[in-house]
């Protein structure tokens, strides 16, 4: 028995901040599955960490700087760079209309 | 002797064509042709390299010319998340079918410049996602030691192509556990460099604050030439390190372990852990001993925190790398991403979302810090650490359905040293029921010459370096 309880509402909430388009076969597995591993995750509660500093990275690097000069091996050029895409118009990507006009 | 070129080291190899006993057509030709016989029932590689040929003949033309490169002539496995100029690159996965990178990874383009000729990309779990290759949407990799197992993940079909001789070395990739748990798996040497220590630039980001690329071989001392070339700064890695690198390779000089402090876990030693793995790691570590190394058996955090640290990290972390694939540049859209990819973009959504931060992400970033601490003081008084690489040896083909939690399971012993950074090789030590067992020896950050050093004098003075039979004639 699980102790989290993820709904299938929550499934379909989580998907839609993610971009992604799940079934409703996929939102029943999901939410068990997501409920299961939440509950793995709780055991962190066991740990005190209070006053624990986080980490977000192990090389005790900081502020990693370059000059700022554009290094032309790094550039690709227009047609390289296009040259995944499946609709290009004009030298550009085409991508999906995020606003509609007020009469749409 | 009179072992065939396929039986023989990278090192070995090198020596054959300076002694001119074979050109390196004939050993990417001996290569291709095993590729093309034993490829259809592996599922090893996804794509063949079509120029793999005239690129041998090239090498032998500077072979020739007198020109020194560290691996010229050599072939080698890619896994299929480093971005290849000509060779399509998948990551496993179908949103990125047919994609041809524009530009390559840092890693292989050092190969490149040391004169290696890629044979092909080789299967790995979508993504990275997994610890099996079940979860490739081009199919399972089969293990070479018995056809109805998993050569582990997610870098199996890298290790699976050394383990079937159809490459004689290969890069793979870990986050937690992918390389030294497929190359435990499939009986091979997996070696894991320090986070930083190799450049992420061009691998399909899986968790960038531990993705660690790095080489699969038949030997350490393989495994050390390769890392002594793909290691090093690079002004398109951020997080890559400018500490020097070492000739890994030359270095491995040890004749005995006098005056090495070798730390055994306990509670790497799990309650679940078959009796023949415990008996195995005991073994090594007497082992160990008996070269002149004092191993003592010490406590660490139980290593199920560190699955709940990484698995929130590892998901977080893919729903933020994996945001980018929207098929508009590159690619196809996101509806091509299989369930496993969907199950950990969704819950590291769900874990760095408004209200759950907090107590997901911002716990798991904390406990990371108690994990470097016990390291940092261990490695104080020890030079490394051994245990385990799995729990167990392959399992069969299926074991991950409705598993969602497989890989974590399966990689709770490499977890810890992997949100720790920290370097390891993993090295054959044994079989139970046929099936190889890995030991992995852990060493601090960027002590990768000290690790490799004492993994390669256990190896020489060990006999457990095995090929299965079926493929090893």
């Amino acid at each position: 028995m699980t102790q989290t309880n993820i709904t299938t509402d929550d499934v379909a909430k989580i998907a839609q901040l993610a971009s992604l388009t799940v079934s409703e076969e996929e939102k029943q597995l999901f939410a068990g599955q997501f409920s299961t591993t939440i509950d793995v995750i709780n055991q962190l509660n066991e740990v005190d960490t209070k006053g624990t500093p986080p980490t977000s990275s192990v090389t005790k690097l900081e502020n990693v700087t370059r000059s700022d000069i554009i290094d032309t091996d790094r550039v690709l050029p227009q047609a390289v760079a296009l040259s995944g895409a499946k609709n290009v118009h004009q030298g550009f990507f085409v991508v999906k209309q995020i606003l509609k006009k007020d009469n749409e | 002797m009179n072992k065939q070129i396929h039986q023989l080291t990278v090192t070995e190899l090198l020596h054959g064509l300076e002694d001119k006993l074979f050109s390196s057509v004939d050993i990417v030709k001996h290569y291709l042709d095993r590729i093309n016989k034993y490829n259809p029932e592996l599922n090893i590689f996804l794509h063949i390299n079509e120029n793999a040929l005239k690129q041998a003949q090239q090498a032998d033309q500077e072979i020739a010319k007198g020109t020194k490169k560290l691996l010229l002539g050599i072939p080698l496995a890619i896994k299929d998340n480093f971005l290849t100029v000509g060779m399509p690159t998948t990551a496993g996965s179908l949103v990125l079918e047919n994609y041809y990178p524009q530009y390559e990874s840092t890693v292989t383009k050092k190969l490149l410049e040391a004169g290696a000729i890629f044979l092909g990309k080789t299967n790995m779990d979508a993504w990275a996602h997994g610890s099996s290759t079940e979860t490739s949407q081009y199919g399972p990799t089969l293990n070479p030691w018995d056809l109805g197992r998993l050569p582990g993940g997610s870098s199996g079909g890298s290790a699976a192509a050394v383990s079937a001789q159809l490459a004689p070395a290969a890069i793979g990739s870990e986050t937690a556990g992918s390389i030294r748990q497929p190359a435990a798996w499939c009986g091979v040497t997996g070696f894991k460099p320090s986070y930083g220590r190799v450049s992420r630039y061009g691998v399909i980001a899986m968790a960038s604050s531990t993705d660690s690329p790095g080489p699969i071989a038949r030997t350490v001392e393989d495994a050390a030439l390769i890392t002594s070339i793909i290691a090093g700064q690079d002004s398109y890695d951020g997080t890559s390190l400018s500490k020097e690198v070492e000739k890994y390779h030359e270095l491995l000089k040890k004749k005995d372990l006098k005056g090495i402090r070798i730390a055994l876990v306990k509670e790497y030693l799990l309650p679940t852990m078959r009796t023949e793995v415990k008996t195995l790691i005991h073994a090594a570590a007497a082992h160990l001993e008996s070269l002149g190394a004092k191993v003592e058996e010490i406590s660490l955090m139980d290593p199920k925190y560190a699955v709940g640290v990484y698995t929130v990290i590892q998901r977080s972390e893919v729903s933020s790398n994996l945001a980018r694939f929207d098929g508009i540049r590159y690619g196809n859209d996101r509806n091509l991403f299989g369930e496993e990819a969907k199950r950990r973009i969704m819950l590291g959504t769900y874990t760095l979302s408004a209200g759950y931060y907090d107590a997901y992400y911002k716990k798991a970033i904390a406990i990371r810090t108690k994990i470097v601490e016990e390291f940092e003081q261990t490695f104080r008084e020890f030079d490394v650490i051994i245990g385990a690489v799995s729990p167990g040896p392959a399992m069969k083909l299926g074991a991950t359905q409705n598993e969602p939690m497989f890989g974590e399971m399966e990689d709770v012993l490499v977890e810890p040293s992997s949100l720790a950074g920290l370097t390891s090789a993993g090295v054959p030590c044994g079989f139970v029921d046929n099936l190889p067992i890995g030991l992995q020896i852990t060493g601090n950050q960027f002590e990768e010459s000290k690790i490799l050093d004492i993994a390669n004098l256990y190896q020489k003075t060990t006999d457990f370096n095995k090929f299965p039979k079926q493929y090893d004639k």
